[in-house]
């Protein structure tokens, strides 16, 4: 056990403005793609994600070296009066995830997103790439910051960034999409700031430390974590607030998809489980957990149930990640104060697992979705015959993306769902680990329909266009990374729980 | 009853009021305003906060004004944000609704 | 006498709230909202943060009141298809509603008794940076970090509005045309107006540092007056891709990001000021924001570019 001052950024560490360079070069990134009128996009694009996944390596390298935190006090400002930032085991985790999978996703839209050549300047490319640079910026600044205005101004800038990427194509429907996604986004920003207020009456501080250390459990507090987690609720699009996602996931283009479902819902469900795990520990009250819980379970059930049902394939794979989001919220429940550490050490690593074999194995099956796309010209189930085909490797991409889903072995979904179904049985919890299950049986009817319908011979008729092979590797290489997670040995990760006072 | 807790009620009744307007306007730009309605609130109430906090001879406390100066800055960038979705939407829909549309296209 | 002042305040506030709220036709509840606006900048006055009200008046009322108008403006024909909910529907909204209200309006009796405030440590750090605005200082030196993430914020949000162009329209001129033909007064006033705004501006941006007021409150005037410029058709707008308006639009980040690094260099960190050099930096810095902020400002209310024969 930890003690809670471990939480407390003093002073500035070795390597600390790492993490400030992780914030701000993408932006620095950004400035120049407006300023340059599109001269040279790809390659500013290019070298910015570069550099964020050497940030991102160096940053893990140092809190798996010295075994503790990085942490960075900026403009030299002390908290309560400045802002910290302070990277342990899980930021350094996504650091790196998110910057493996934008890497990932700007190879895969490389030659969408290309400029014209010979005119000045187009649409798309700018919007798209500009898009991408804030929201790594903008998650680098979740997964790191200790200041909770400070997250506030990265959750909008996150959902800024994600709105222009939903509404890039323009058809009505997406735009009814985009527009449905930012009012609920709104909305839900507004309810975690009024918690903020909240905060700040009760404690004169932003700091997640500072508000940790001198926690009381009074009525102040109370309100002011449920308003905060039913915001960042709505911004994850967990049960009931799911009916924005789909829709807005699917319009957009595939490697904006990718990053939408396995990145950009992640940031907020970051900020819930750092605020729960690290701001609020002592409040978490079982009865409360249990009801969190009880909307990943539905979570699961409705959003498997629903993915069944729908006649298009990025459809499909959006209401999958509606499912995959559940699963994550089990840890709230499982991991519960004053229990015995190994379970809840078990149910952290199996959610945080959870979060990153769902983040490849997601990515790669939107892409594979849009390289299917692609080949037959529209997205319908029914007709997806004669892919393998053409897209043998884009196929074998949604099956392995599609296994880690399901939590079949060996993957890193497997790992996590089987880590989180010790956890319940060994907390008692049968039920949650009876949705775990179900989901995974369920998980596995939608993916098994649509690789037979792949591997059925084409339709009379249809024209199946041809796609590069260096796509379907991209989609390829991010679903083994799922898979080959499974070969993680089945316990808790140390790495995980440096710098925290679990 | 001294102005602080008079804002204080005052922001809660707007929130109130933000709340209602949400549920009952299906149009975008009905609920778009009630957004705005609902922020200013949140940010009444945090001027309270604010002022609950005079003292050193200031009128209120500096942090949490400058903070609602960054807010209603971010709030007005949604804002632009959400009309220049909702006129091209309705540009190309002929009317802005953003309720599900029926069948599959 | 002054409770009195406050208790009409709070009443105000919330029957032109609340009548934005219920109001039939959009373009009047968009009305009200631009009045609420104006009494809640009044409120903020009472609540002694003239630095807020200057910006609740600018932008929460006047840019984005005026933003909401534009759009009230264009779909004034939508109402007629607006679902008639029913009577039982209406009353639990409202009861629901009225229990939230009353949930957060009791909050105030359960903060705990001792009001904390970071009003002593702003002051007693505040001579380090030579400002003498308390709200400038926690803007731009205590928390100048929220403030750089804000303008990055402001750069997507005209990101967001440019994504909405069509394709062939990108690069043209943003769609801004409230008015066929030329309205003599506008004409009159955007051509007498301007100068003054233009020093009002720079007077407000200078005085930021010391008394209430700042990069956001002069760009916001300097962008009222390129609006009224380009509504009034005295000047067509920009096109948007043209590179003196895209250095417009970064210079302010850009001067922002380079002080910012610079700290890494001068005493060593982030965002933090060599000694003695804070407050020409923050001014070089202020200045080079109320030209983005404006431009930046004026170019989300003109919207997205549009050719030259889109309805």
């Amino acid at each position: 056990m930890m003690p809670l001052q471990a939480l407390a950024v003093t002073e500035t560490t070795p390597g600390g403005s790492l993490l400030v360079l992780g914030i701000v070069m993408p932006a620095v990134a950004l400035v120049a793609l407006i300023g340059l009128g599109g001269r040279g996009a790809r390659a500013i694009v290019i070298a910015a994600l570069l550099f964020q996944l050497y940030v991102a390596v160096r940053v893990a390298l140092l809190v798996a070296g010295t075994q503790s935190p990085l942490a960075y006090v900026v403009g030299g400002f002390h908290p309560p009066l400045g802002i910290t930032l302070r990277a342990d085991g899980i930021s350094a985790l996504m650091m790196v995830v998110s910057a493996a999978i934008f890497l990932a996703a700007a190879g895969f839209a490389w030659k969408d997103f290309a400029q014209p050549g010979g005119k000045p300047e187009a649409r798309a490319p700018l919007i798209f790439w500009s898009a991408m640079l804030a929201m790594a910026s903008a998650l680098n600044l979740l997964f790191t910051s200790s200041d909770l205005f400070n997250l506030y101004v990265g959750i909008e800038l996150l959902t800024f960034a994600a709105i222009p990427v939903t509404a890039i194509k323009g058809g009505a429907d997406t735009l009814r999409a985009a527009l449905r996604y930012l009012l609920f986004a709104v909305f839900g920003s507004m309810l975690y700031l009024f918690g903020i207020v909240l905060l700040y009456g009760a404690y004169g501080t932003l700091d997640i430390s500072g508000i940790a250390a001198q926690l009381q459990p009074n009525a102040a507090t109370l309100a002011a974590a449920g308003f905060v987690t039913v915001g960042l609720l709505a911004k994850t699009a967990l049960f009931p607030f799911h009916l924005w996602l789909p829709p807005a996931h699917a319009g957009a283009p595939a490697a904006g998809s990718a990053v939408l479902s396995a990145l950009v819902v992640k940031g907020s469900l970051f900020l819930l489980m750092r605020l729960w795990f690290d701001t609020f520990p002592t409040l978490r009250e079982p009865a409360d957990m249990q009801l969190l819980a009880l909307s990943g379970a539905l979570a699961v059930i409705v959003g498997s149930v629903t993915a069944l049902r729908q006649q298009r394939l990025k459809l499909l794979v959006a209401y999958s990640t509606v499912a995959q989001i559940g699963y994550m919220f089990f840890v709230f429940s499982l991991a519960p104060k004053g229990t015995g550490e190994a379970i809840a050490a078990t149910a952290w690593t199996g959610a945080w697992l959870q979060v990153v074999a769902h983040a490849f194995a997601k990515a790669g099956m939107f892409l594979a979705a849009g390289l299917a796309a692609e080949v037959l010209g529209h997205d319908r189930i029914r007709d997806l015959g004669g892919l393998s085909r053409r897209a043998p490797l884009a196929v074998l991409a949604f099956a392995l993306s599609g296994l880690s889903l399901m939590g079949l072995p060996p993957s890193g979904g497997f790992n996590a769902k089987f880590m989180l179904l010790v956890a319940a049985l060994a907390g008692g919890q049968w039920v949650w680990g009876a949705v775990i299950i179900a989901g995974g049986v369920l998980a596995g009817a939608y993916v098994f329909g649509v690789l037979a319908r792949m591997m059925a011979e084409p339709a009379a008729g249809a024209s199946l266009q041809a796609v590069g092979r260096g796509r379907q590797w991209i989609a390829l290489g991010l679903s083994a990374v799922a898979v080959l997670m499974g070969l993680l040995p089945l316990e808790p990760v140390a790495f995980l729980a440096i710098g925290r006072a679990l | 009853m001294s102005a602080a807790l008079l804002f204080w009620l005052a922001g809660s009744g707007l929130i109130g009021l933000s709340v209602y307007g949400l549920i009952v306007n299906p149009h975008p730009l009905c609920k778009l305003l009630a957004l705005n309605l609902l922020g200013s609130g949140v940010f009444l109430l945090f001027g309270v906060i604010a002022r609950r906090g005079a003292s050193a001879g200031l009128g209120g406390d500096p942090v949490p004004q400058a903070l609602v100066i960054t807010g209603i800055v971010v709030a007005f960038s949604a804002t632009a944000i959400a009309v220049a979705l909702l006129l091209r939407l309705h540009t190309e829909a002929g009317e802005a609704s953003i309720d599900e549309e029926d069948g599959q296209p | 006498m002054e409770t009195g002042f406050d208790i009409a305040l709070a009443l105000l506030l919330l029957c032109v709230g609340g009548w934005s709220v219920i109001a039939r036709n959009m373009m009047t509840a968009v009305i009200v909202f631009i009045a609420y606006g104006l009494l809640l900048s009044l409120a903020w006055v009472r609540l002694h943060a003239i630095d807020v009200s200057l910006t609740e008046a600018a932008i929460g009322s006047g840019a984005t009141g005026l933003l909401m108008v534009i759009a009230a403006h264009k779909v004034a024909g939508d109402t007629k298809r607006v679902v008639q909910l029913s009577r039982g529907f209406h009353v639990l909204a409202a009861v629901f509603a009225a229990l939230v209200a009353v949930g957060i309006a009791a909050l105030a009796f359960v903060l705990p008794g001792e009001p904390s405030s970071l009003a002593a440590p702003v002051l007693e750090r505040l001579p380090d940076s030579g400002l003498g605005n308390p709200v400038a200082g926690v803007l731009f030196v205590f928390r100048s970090f929220d403030t750089l993430l804000e303008k990055v914020v402001l750069l997507l949000a005209l990101i967001g509005v440019w994504a909405l162009a069509r394709d062939a329209d990108w690069g043209g001129v943003p769609g801004l045309r409230l008015f066929r033909e030329r309205h003599s007064v506008l004409t009159l006033l955007a051509r007498t107006l301007p100068p003054i705004g233009f020093v009002f501006a720079i007077y407000m941006t200078w005085a930021g540092a010391d008394v209430p007021g700042g990069a956001f409150q002069g760009g916001t005037v300097l962008a009222a007056m390129w609006i009224l410029v380009m509504v009034a058709g005295v000047r067509r707008p920009p096109r948007i891709s043209s590179p003196p308006l895209r250095l417009a639009i970064v210079a302010g980040p850009v001067v922002f990001l380079a002080i910012g690094f610079l700290g890494f260099l001068a005493p060593g960190a982030f965002l933090a000021y060599p000694e003695g050099f804070a407050k020409p930096l923050i001014v070089a810095m202020e200045t080079a924001l109320t030209l983005s902020i404006a431009v930046i400002l004026g170019l989300l209310i003109a919207g997205p570019p549009k050719g030259e024969d889109a309805p």
